[in-house]
């Protein structure tokens, strides 16, 4: 494997500052590292679009100026030049945006995402666009129109989802970082199965403008990286107040690359760290507790007060949100109806008028999972159902926000498995959809009350990769990055080396690419 | 909760403009069923006195200056448009004909 | 679908066992510089689709963001509505699919409209003032434009396809709901004009919207109910949507209240439906009933937070409210110095504003009264059109008033002048050019047609000369025959005087 494209992000930006390596050399290690893992037969599959032309022009022009030195060279991002992968949830120019659906096949956005104007403004090349489940509706990356994406550390397996495309090219190295989105455990879950860093940040911390619409008051944009180092500097980039985000929060982003700095002395002394007693036991795979159990354990030695809380209407999250979010998809999900832009299908026989048009065109153009949620939202709100789903399920989140209050008393942070198994087969459980809503159950309570969440790799179960999450109140954003810095130093020293050092090798003979 | 009929579910299709083969109907009617039910728990969960939090963090009055700001080019307006006419969108006949 | 003649009972007689239930939903379009959601430019009739962003069309990943001038002219909307001001007010979505509305919701108010319990008093032309209760104003926002094309009518049924322009997509609407109106009897027509000219002339008098309502600026949808007199029960109601002219919601109550009572006179039920009005036909036709698909999902909107209003914001937008209505007319009576019928009769033509603008541009007051109520109310009345869709503006009374007053033309001439101005040919002083109407004022030209009639008519000039100054008029007809209709009377009375010597 090429080393450049082992490294970290924050290292490999150093080296760019330091003019050991050009950015387009960067750039094209990774491209050539997609060309042989990302398209082969049992490829990876993370890459909907790569975007050769655009990442290597913008690596040049980094070049450019870092080779002219002076102002303008020193005003540039530290991560100038170091390249990234984007969600395909996020709304880009010049790049295909399809949500992994076929409804938006060939639609080009004549705007830009917030995040991608910050992204362009500080220079990192964009490789492209990642795979995730339509719409960003699935826990596996299976429901994408355009195919699963396979999991590095075992191709028979799901990068869990839905974007398990951000985590599957940060895993295997055709990407230092990434973008995801987050509506109930889609930067988490993945970031726990593929043994990668995922931060969903607290609801209001990162525009969500040019985020295609899952469910908005769920919805979060994160960075996904394989550090939590890399995880604070992209999350500074991305996050701070956008006018064009009415959730927005107005306010400073916090010192999250401090907090990480701090938090990688590995020193947990004076912090309490909150075991969600909810958020174990029962559904929760053996392999997985037992790492769970030794993170906790290096936490304790490392000066961490560990306490227990009880979060009693966690058992209510699952169920508040698959009322919530269908909801707010059957709306968000109304405009594509083949009128404005992208698929339109006209029906098979019978008359042309635009309700049958719409008909068609959402039934050719969405899938099963999509067409599940609408559905069961429409339900939700339709008269006569609102107060007894909808309107019960705010209230719902109203007891989670409680009792997340009440444990953020007793402790600075929370911790808990953040997902309840390893990555699971590919096509186990595409037929049971409650089965597949399970994978989210610890990361769901987090979208519900708008806290921030991240998780951090905590080792392995039978060879897979098992996450641990860290939760922090609304705002208090750095203390995640305190305390997953903390844990991925005590963890990394146990083991000798990072987690995906662990991960089996993969190459074009393997994945059937090009070599 | 009543459970969730083949009929509720041809409703809902129509309502989402969703058209909807009778063998995916049916399909639908068996996983929405199953789903409904496992979420009934919440109306029991969430009791008259508890307020309903709409948004997760609790904002005011964010509001935009009137003042125009740019616009797309009616190019750039058109440039996915499934069909068009001159600068306007075209679709098919609203009302059936006959 | 075969067009069916609606049976009708005459409005009298349908009074006499009915009275009409009323209510009223009308849509201000505000005049703020951009859209609700977006910072797009509010401006009608450009280019198709250049004045949107991707807000406007829906795209794909946008956000809405309040606009505050919106806000605040809601507000004040309310406020000259006599309505509550909520404290905390949120936006909602209104679930339905049509091709204008980009998102395929409409973002509205729900249960919480920003203001709400409000009233205005209506003077109905016998003087008698009418009160009508506000329920509610709430905010929302403006559909794009649909064009149908084909079919042979241009309208929706028939046609062949649909365009859809987006300029209009999110325009800032206030929607003004009424309670339930009893006890107007027969004047439910009148006051159902009286009452969408009343917002009308709020919401100019606020410079919150053009108030055009040939441009849709204002638009009304009128609910129309019967019970049988004495009864405790309202009737079935119908709507008839987007009914655009003052005179339009006169007729299409009317024309409602006619058609309810040949419904329940035959024993059968009304249909609770939305109506369409059509103004060539003065009737209103069937439109979609009410049905399941009404069901809106209405939830609250995600995307937009709450609005949170204080005691000061509210007391400094009433600060920036004009004088109330009646405040103002009072006032106005006493500069112009009309008496309380002659003000009467202006405030029912609906020529208030007009006589204020005109007498602003440089005439007196009664000159203005007497074009606005006089030649102006005559062609509208004969165009069938509301004054205000003359095309006569206060400009064009000044004009045609300094032609009279440097006798460039006369009184009858003026009156032709504005017949032609009215049909599009220009502007006053520009159709007496075009068409030649100056006054002959040429006392050589005067003189000799005077002559020729005084020639031929010795029996009227004795007359004349024995002091029957009146017989003066028979010489009018030949002399004006002569002169083609552009002789100045007065001028013709002089000459005549001067010829015979006598003192004027
Ligand atoms: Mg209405
Ligand atoms: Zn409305």
């Amino acid at each position: 494997m090429n080393q450049i494209i082992q490294l970290s992000a924050t290292e490999l930006a150093a080296k760019l500052r330091a003019g050991e390596i050009t950015s387009v050399a960067a750039v094209q290690a990774h491209l050539d590292r997609i060309a042989e893992v990302d398209g082969g037969e049992r490829g990876i599959h993370a890459f909907l679009h790569v975007n050769t032309e655009e990442a290597l022009a913008v690596a040049a022009e980094v070049d450019a100026i870092r080779a002219a030195g002076g102002t303008d060279a020193q005003a540039l991002h530290p991560f100038a030049g170091v390249p990234i992968a984007i969600k395909d949830l996020i709304v880009t120019k010049g790049q295909p945006t399809t949500a992994a659906s076929k409804m938006l096949e060939g639609w080009m956005s004549p705007y830009d995402a917030t995040v991608i104007e910050k992204i362009r403004a500080a220079k990192l090349p964009m490789l492209g666009k990642t795979n995730l489940d339509e719409f960003a509706m699935g826990s596996s990356t299976e429901h994408s129109a355009y195919g699963p994406t396979r999991n590095p550390w075992d191709l028979d397996r799901i990068p869990g989802g839905s974007g398990g495309g951000s985590a599957a090219a940060v895993a295997a190295f055709e990407a230092p970082l990434a973008l995801g989105t987050d509506t109930g455990g889609s930067i988490r879950q993945p970031g726990a199965v593929t043994g990668t860093v995922g931060v969903k940040p607290t609801y209001g911390g990162v525009s969500r403008y040019g985020a295609i619409a899952m469910a908005s008051s769920l919805d979060q944009i994160g960075p996904v990286t394989r550090t939590v180092l890399d995880s604070a500097y992209l999350h500074e980039l991305i996050g701070g107040h956008d006018a064009a985000d009415s959730t927005s929060l107005n306010e400073p982003v916090p010192a999250l690359i401090a907090a990480a700095e701090q938090g990688a002395s590995g020193d947990m002394t004076g912090v309490r760290v909150g075991v969600i007693k909810e958020l174990q036991g029962e559904g929760y795979e053996a392999g997985v507790q037992e790492r769970f159990d030794e993170s906790l354990e290096a936490l304790r030695a490392a000066g961490a007060e560990i306490v227990e809380v009880s979060c009693p209407n966690f058992k209510y999250a699952l169920g508040a949100y698959y009322l919530i979010m269908p909801s707010e998809v059957s709306s968000n999900l109304a405009k594509f109806d083949g009128v404005r832009f992208g698929t339109r299908v006209l029906p098979a026989e019978g008359p042309l008028t635009i309700e049958r048009v719409m008909g068609a065109t959402r039934a050719a153009g969405f899938g099963d999972e999509v067409k599940r949620r609408i559905i069961l939202g429409t339900y939700a709100l339709s008269a006569g159902y609102y107060d007894a789903y909808y309107g019960s399920a705010q209230k719902v989140r109203t007891l989670i926000q409680r009792d997340f209050d009440a444990a953020f008393e007793q402790a600075d942070v929370l911790i808990s498995p953040t997902s309840p198994t390893v990555a699971f087969e590919l096509g186990s459980k595409t037929d049971d959809p409650l089965a597949m809503y399970l994978n989210d159950v610890a990361t769901i309570p987090a979208n519900m009350a708008g806290i921030p969440g991240i998780t951090v790799p905590g080792g392995l179960s039978e060879g897979l990769p098992v996450g641990i999450q860290f939760l922090a109140p609304a705002r208090e954003d750095a203390r995640l990055y305190r305390a997953g810095a903390a844990l991925e130093k005590l963890l990394e020293d146990k083991w000798g080396g990072r987690l995906l050092d662990q991960a089996p090798e993969l190459s074009a003979a393997t994945t059937g690419g090009v070599a | 909760m009543s459970a969730i009929s083949r009929e509720d579910v041809a409703h809902l299709a129509q309502l989402a403009h969703i058209e909807m083969s009778d063998a995916e109907l049916d399909k639908m009617t068996g996983e929405l069923g199953v789903i409904v039910e496992s979420i009934a728990s919440v109306s029991e969960a969430a009791s008259a006195d508890v307020p309903a939090t709409t948004h997760p963090i609790a904002l005011s009055n964010v509001f935009r200056e009137d003042v125009v700001g740019p616009t797309l080019t009616a190019e750039e307006a058109l440039m996915n448009a499934p069909d068009s006419v001159d600068t306007r969108f075209k679709v098919p006949a609203i009302l059936d004909g006959e | 679908m075969a067009m069916h003649q609606e049976e009708l009972v005459d409005f009298d007689v349908a009074l006499e066992k009915y009275d009409p239930v009323l209510g009223f939903e009308v849509h201000v379009e505000l005049n703020t510089k951009t859209k609700m959601f977006s910072s797009a430019p509010n401006v009608f009739g450009d280019v198709p689709n250049t004045n949107v962003t991707p807000v406007c069309l829906g795209l794909p990943g946008v956000l809405p963001v309040v606009n505050k001038t919106a806000v605040e002219y809601a507000i004040m909307i309310g406020l000259a509505l006599n309505c509550k001001i909520a404290e905390r007010c949120g936006f909602a979505r209104k679930n339905y699919f049509y091709p204008d509305t980009p998102k395929n919701f409409q973002t509205s108010q729900y249960d919480d409209p920003i203001a709400y319990d409000g009233w205005i008093d209506i003077e109905l032309s016998d003087g008698e003032v009418f009160r009508v209760e506000i329920e509610r104003a709430h905010m929302e926002e403006d559909a794009g434009k649909l064009t149908h094309m084909g079919g042979s009518t241009g309208r929706i049924q028939g046609a062949d396809y649909s365009l859809v322009d987006y300029n209009r997509s999110g325009v800032p609407l206030v929607e003004i709901v009424t309670k339930t109106i009893e006890g107007a009897g027969k004047r439910a027509p009148e006051l159902a004009k009286a009452y969408v000219a009343a917002i009308r002339e709020i919401v100019k008098a606020l410079d919150v919207s053009d108030a055009k309502m040939e441009r849709g600026n204002v638009r009304c949808d009128a609910n129309v109910s019967l019970m049988l007199k004495g009864a405790e029960k309202f009737g079935t109601r119908t709507e008839t949507k987007n009914v655009n002219s003052l005179r339009a919601v006169e007729h299409a109550v009317r024309f409602e209240i006619e058609r309810h009572a040949a419904v329940l006179n035959s024993g059968e039920a009304i249909v609770q439906e939305t109506r369409h009005w059509h103004e060539d036909t003065r009737t209103t036709t069937s439109g979609r009933p009410k049905s399941d698909a009404d069901d809106y999902r209405y939830f609250p909107e995600p995307d937009l937070v709450p609005v949170v209003t204080t005691v000061e914001w509210i007391e400094e937008l009433r600060s920036r409210l004009p004088e109330p209505p009646a405040e103002r007319r009072k006032r106005l009576q006493a500069d112009w110095g009309y008496s309380d019928a002659e003000f009467r009769d202006v405030v029912n033509a609906g020529v208030t504003e007009q006589i204020e603008e005109t007498i602003a541009a440089g005439t007196t007051a009664a000159v203005a009264r007497k074009w606005w109520m006089g030649e102006i109310a005559r062609l509208a009345k004969n165009a069938d059109k509301d004054v205000a869709d003359l095309g006569v503006t206060s400009a064009t009374i000044v004009e045609l008033n300094s032609l009279i007053e440097s006798k460039k033309i006369n009184d009858k001439i003026a009156r032709q002048v504005l017949e032609f101005v009215v049909a599009g040919e220009g502007t006053p002083s520009e159709v007496v050019e075009k068409r030649s109407l100056a006054v002959v004022n040429d006392d050589s030209a005067l003189g000799a047609a005077i002559d020729a009639a005084m020639e031929a008519m010795p029996d009227v000039v004795a007359k004349v000369k024995g002091g029957k100054l009146q017989a003066i008029g028979a010489l009018m007809g030949p002399v004006m025959k002569a002169t083609r209709g552009q002789a100045d009377a007065g001028r013709v009375r002089e000459l005549v005087l001067q010829k015979l010597g006598i003192e004027g």
